[in-house]
């Protein structure tokens, strides 16, 4: 019957050929204009709902507030910021704070996340056990909750300066976050910079002479000794040929506060802390699947050619992994980032903060968010952008 | 008797020696695996018991007000949860009339618990949705049958966060369907229409999507008319929701051989027939672990709508947390409201997984 | 095909319907039979949920009065709780008809936000609070100190300002909400807290661990007329609301209270009888009904009776009167004559 159905409609069909709406070539491209008319139509519809609103509620429109005074100050920056400064400086400072949480999130939740990814793979059945306890805790509760718990966490439980936590030398944890010193500025320290510089291109050099002459002579070159060397040792011969400046600046207590060294303001730790064990959770996931997407076979073929451990996972395990592990990784990453918007619960002062700031201070909302959506597309396309490409490079060569 | 008696220490010792054979194999097999394992140990030991005597032994379970609770222990102050928990879970919606939200919740609990059963995959369990859906808005809405009309407003607590999850999943799927279709289309108008969407939504935080909602929405539409906060936060967070799942389904479309179009295309099916009878089963069914998943985050996620004063779950707790008698006790609160998110997504994941391994199963036979 | 032209349909009927309704607020409303009002749902006193979910403060009794002057009834009122950066876009949207969330009266939100702001309802100014053991005595000392503070408030403004012209140093903690803000102070995350001496009061009393550890600064940094606001566009709501607040403290000022008042009704003075609609006019003149203000006495009370309700004598807050007593008693509080 099913198929008699079919026949009817097939034969239907032809013989309605000659009608011009029938053609599939017709009706796609009427159906496109149709679509095409009813978006262009309801933005246009909408911008006109928008225009005369704004105008009656004498809201002013565009980006010329970018220049005004501000007029608030922010409490966490990494460039020179004042409230007679414009919004335009606002916004690049709450940019900037973003990028920062970001990029220290990415690194801290990477190295959490590995660890606790191969914990997952432990022959030490607690060990094991302690990770996908931590794994199924922070994946299964919400990102927002968990920040407010561990902001009020920092209030509660740290104690005031006075009496800061004292983990390490001149390391203070108080509930006005975390002081830790760092190397004091010296015109010397430059050329330790070149110098590091010089350890990493020379490094990479080195590696590539390395493979030609393994792929030629089969001959292995101790890549990883040589790099260390040249990567830290040449910095550390040009601190002592420069005469060895290299001073602390050392958080001291100074009336209200710490003065000195640098530090993380709590909500910036709360923040941070958050990220970073939330989403290595998720890391900890692909890092074991990718580890277990390796096959035994792999591993053993390559013991039974005679490698040795280490080169096996370098050579074998690891090149494969990774294949497996850095897309997922990567929109771990974004992630991560776009979660850094959360901030605005807990206020440290992110792009998205000083957004909120500035529409609750002019009213002009379209122009802030517009400016939160850009940056985040910005941000989002270029990464996937990155991915295809490096996709595209690693894919396994067509079989 | 007597064989029993000289059974039982025999199986004990018995017990006892594999436990310590296991132990030896899985936590003393080295030097390192044993001082892991004491390290560790001995951790996990002390924090559950810092919590144990936090949360239990020290703990005061009724009090008038905070500050009998803290004279009364130095624990945590369970008295709070006991005064505020109905606000909590239901927050703004009125007092006598609670008892219509908690039917709804065990209806919702009661069908999403049902529709995690496969063999419940039928026609019957979607007029079943159907049927709940429309009494749940019944009790919710009121104004007939003699129920008391609630507005939308004051839906709050635990009922808005099931709400706005549950049929953002429902809404937000059919919209990914149509988009995973329009992403893989040949009109190249709809082609780029839904990948740009999709693109979009996806390249953004679902914060600003809700500011978007919350503040941006109101001025593009006319004056004096408005869309209720609820509504927008459910647009919000469907359209975001969708535009990930429409990612997953294209996962499942692309993972479907080529075969199947060309046989359905021989077999001279209209598009729509084809895609509603060969394509889409097939391709959801690939993807339906991933969907899972997603559903998982979005039920976390709406407790962002909390940062737009919307009273879900997450600002009930907070708005409770504001009383003047009962101030200070966030630990308290946030375990409270931590414990039942965590129960409901480790449910949800760890339904995933089984479902998972009963897919594949189904694969490779 | 249908479907499309269905919601086209639609679109073109709500789009009519709304611009029948723009600037009628009034009209609006008494269609509606609600009045739709913005609050705070998280500042003890002012607004906020109690644990049965009612909603109390002095700003949401502000609203009762409003709607009780237009409907008759306090309870014909809609809340829609708001954070501060929404309240403005809301009011301005139509999605509140009048905002009455501890917001302060300035000039750039009157001219460039397109809002008109009714009487104050509540007279504040910003101080700070510090702990004792600190030995500070005054706002000039706090140079180099932590100060916490809510975001995107005139507070937030005000500190930066002040800071500025005394060339203190300063590092603001920015927390959006109030209990983290306030948890912040009393833990030692911040040296200082500055919101509205209002607010620092209650916070001192209700919040801190021993409030005698703890002191008001005696500088007040700013002037903070709390007052609700409407959106420009119809005078006659606009006259309501404000005659609605006025009546309060008329009221206060006759002695007439939410217990006296029916007994007022027989009184002889003639300003009084005119107040509670025995000798008609005022009413009609509003476009109200005639027992507009007694309805508002009789179901909401006078401005003392709220004002000690809510953050006064009777309530957790226990502030004074201050600034904000009648005239007569040496406050700000003062009504023109209803006639």
């Amino acid at each position: 019957m099913a198929t008699s159905g079919v026949a009817d409609r097939g034969s239907t069909e032809r013989s309605s050929d000659t009608k011009i709406w029938n053609n599939p070539t017709v009706r796609g491209v009427f159906w496109q204009i149709v679509l095409i008319v009813a978006v262009l139509g309801s933005a246009a519809y909408l911008a006109s709902n928008a225009i005369d609103n704004l105008a009656r509620q004498h809201i002013a429109s565009g980006f010329g507030f970018l220049n005004r005074e501000s007029g608030f100050d922010i409490s966490e920056k990494l460039v020179q910021y004042e409230p007679s400064d414009t919004y335009r400086d606002a916004f690049l400072v709450g940019l900037l704070n973003t990028f920062e949480v970001a990029g220290l999130g990415v690194v801290l939740a990477t190295i959490l996340g590995t660890l606790i990814g191969v914990a997952r793979l432990s022959p030490n059945w607690l060990l094991r056990k302690l990770a996908q306890c931590y794994v199924e805790l922070w994946r299964n509760l919400p990102l927002l909750l968990q920040l407010f718990f561990w902001y009020a966490l920092l209030h509660v439980a740290a104690p005031g300066p006075r009496d800061a936590w004292n983990p390490l030398p001149d390391v203070f944890i108080s509930n006005r976050g975390l002081m830790f010193p760092t190397p004091s500025a010296d015109p010397s320290h430059k050329f330790i910079w070149i110098a590091f510089f010089v350890g990493v291109v020379a490094s990479i050099g080195l590696d590539w002479w390395g493979r030609k002459r393994q792929e030629a002579t089969g001959k292995p070159f101790p890549i990883l000794a040589a790099s260390a060397a040249l990567i830290i040792g040449l910095p550390v011969l040009v601190l002592l040929a420069t005469g060895a400046h290299m001073t602390l600046d050392k958080p001291v207590m100074q009336g209200f506060n710490f003065a000195g060294g640098s530090s993380f303001s709590p909500e910036l730790t709360a923040l941070l802390i958050g990220l970073v064990v939330y989403t290595a959770s998720y890391i900890a996931e692909i890092v074991r699947s990718g580890i277990l997407a390796v096959s035994h076979g792999q591993t053993e073929a390559a013991g039974a050619l005679g490698l040795q451990r280490g080169l096996v996972l370098r050579l074998i395990v690891l090149p494969q992994a990774l294949r497996v592990i850095i897309p997922p990784m990567t929109s771990q990453y974004l992630n991560l980032t776009k979660n850094s918007t959360l901030a605005v619960a807990i206020g440290f002062p992110d792009l998205v903060f000083v957004a909120q700031t500035q529409i609750n201070q002019t009213g002009q909302a379209i122009e802030g968010i517009g400016i939160i959506m850009a940056t985040y597309l910005a941000i989002s396309l270029s990464i996937s952008l990155l991915m295809n490409i490096y996709n595209a490079r690693i894919a396994l060569k067509g079989r | 008797m007597a064989t029993a008696t000289t059974m039982l220490p025999a199986s004990g010792s018995n017990g006892l020696q594999r436990f310590g054979l296991w132990a030896r194999a899985n936590l003393f097999n080295s030097v390192g695996n044993s001082i892991i394992t004491v390290l560790f140990g001995a951790l996990a030991l002390w924090v559950a018991w810092s919590i144990f005597k936090w949360g239990v032994i020290d703990a005061v379970f009724v009090a008038p007000n905070m500050r009998a609770c803290q004279t009364a222990g130095t624990g945590a102050c369970w008295a709070f949860v006991g005064e505020k928990w109905r606000f909590i879970l239901f927050g703004r919606y009125p007092y006598e009339e609670q008892w219509r939200t908690a039917i709804v919740l065990v209806l919702l609990f009661g069908m999403t618990g049902a529709s995690f059963v496969p063999k419940l995959w039928r026609r019957e369990t979607a007029y079943a949705w159907v049927a709940v859906l429309i009494i749940s808005g019944v009790l919710m809405w009121g104004g007939v049958l003699g129920l008391v009309p609630v507005e939308s407003d004051l839906w709050s607590g635990l009922p808005l966060t099931m709400i706005l999850s549950l049929l953002s999943m429902i809404f937000g799927f059919i919209l990914a369907v149509f988009l995973a279709l329009g992403r893989r289309s040949n009109l190249p108008v709809v082609k780029l229409i839904c990948t740009a969407f999709i693109e979009i939504m996806r390249g953004v935080p679902l914060i600003t999507i809700l500011f978007m909602a919350s503040l941006m929405l109101p001025l593009f539409l006319p004056p004096g008319f408005s869309v209720s906060k609820v509504l927008r936060a459910l647009i919000a967070i469907t359209m975001f929701l969708a535009a990930y799942q429409a990612e997953d389904i294209r996962a499942g479309l692309m993972a479907l051989p080529k075969g199947q179009f060309e046989a359905a295309d021989a077999l001279g099916l209209s598009y729509w027939r084809k895609t509603k009878s060969i394509v889409l089963p097939q391709a959801i069914t690939i993807v339906i672990p991933p969907l899972v998943g997603n559903l998982i985050g979005n039920f976390k996620n709406t407790s962002l709508v909390s940062i737009i004063s919307l009273l879900d779950l997450m600002n009930t707790t907070q708005v409770a947390l504001v009383d003047p008698n009962w101030r200070g006790l966030t630990s308290e609160a946030y375990l409270f409201l931590g414990a039942i998110y965590f129960v409901a997504c480790f449910a949800m994941s760890r339904y995933s997984q089984w479902l998972e391994v009963l897919l594949n199963k189904g694969k490779r036979r | 095909m249908k479907r499309i032209l269905a919601s086209a349909v639609l679109t073109l009927a709500l789009g009519t319907a709304a611009t029948a309704e723009a600037g009628q607020t009034l009209d609006n409303i008494k269609s509606k039979g609600v009045l739709t009002c913005g609050v705070n749902d998280k500042t003890a006193g002012f607004g906020a949920a109690d644990s049965a979910g009612k909603y109390a403060g002095l700003d949401i009794d502000v609203c009762r009065a409003v709607a009780t002057a237009i409907l008759g009834s306090p309870d014909k009122i809609k809340f829609v709780p708001l954070s501060a950066p929404q309240r403005f876009t809301a009011l301005q949207s139509g999605e509140v008809d009048i905002l009455s969330r501890n917001t302060t009266w300035t000039l750039g939100r009157e001219a460039q936000l397109g809002l008109l702001f009714g009487p104050t309802v509540f007279y504040d100014g910003q101080g700070f609070l510090v702990k004792k053991s600190a030995n500070i005595k005054s706002a000039k000392q706090l140079s180099g100190a932590t100060v916490c503070v809510q975001p995107g408030t005139t507070t937030e403004l005000n500190l930066a300002d002040y800071f500025r012209a005394n060339k203190l140093e300063l590092k603001p903690v920015v927390i959006e909400n109030l209990d983290e803000v306030e948890n912040a102070f009393f833990t030692g995350r911040c040296d200082a807290y500055t919101t509205d001496s209002s607010g620092l009061a209650s916070t001192r009393v209700s919040k801190a661990p021993k409030p005698d550890d703890y002191v008001i600064l005696p500088e007040l940094i700013s002037k903070e007329p709390l007052a609700p606001a409407v959106r420009q566009g119809d005078d006659q709501f606009y006259d309501i609301m404000r005659w609605s607040v006025f009546a309060l403290l008329q009221a206060e000022e006759k002695g007439i209270t939410s217990k006296n008042v029916d007994a007022m009704l027989k009184s002889d003075d003639p300003d009084i009888k005119r107040f509670l609609g025995v000798t008609e006019g005022n009413g009609k003149s509003l476009g109200v009904d005639e027992k507009w203000a007694y309805n508002i006495i009789k179901n909401v009370g006078n401005y003392g009776e709220i004002f000690e309700r809510n953050v006064g004598k009777g309530s957790p807050l226990k502030l004074e009167r201050g600034l904000n007593d009648l005239w007569t008693t040496g406050g700000l509080m003062y009504a023109p004559p209803a006639r």
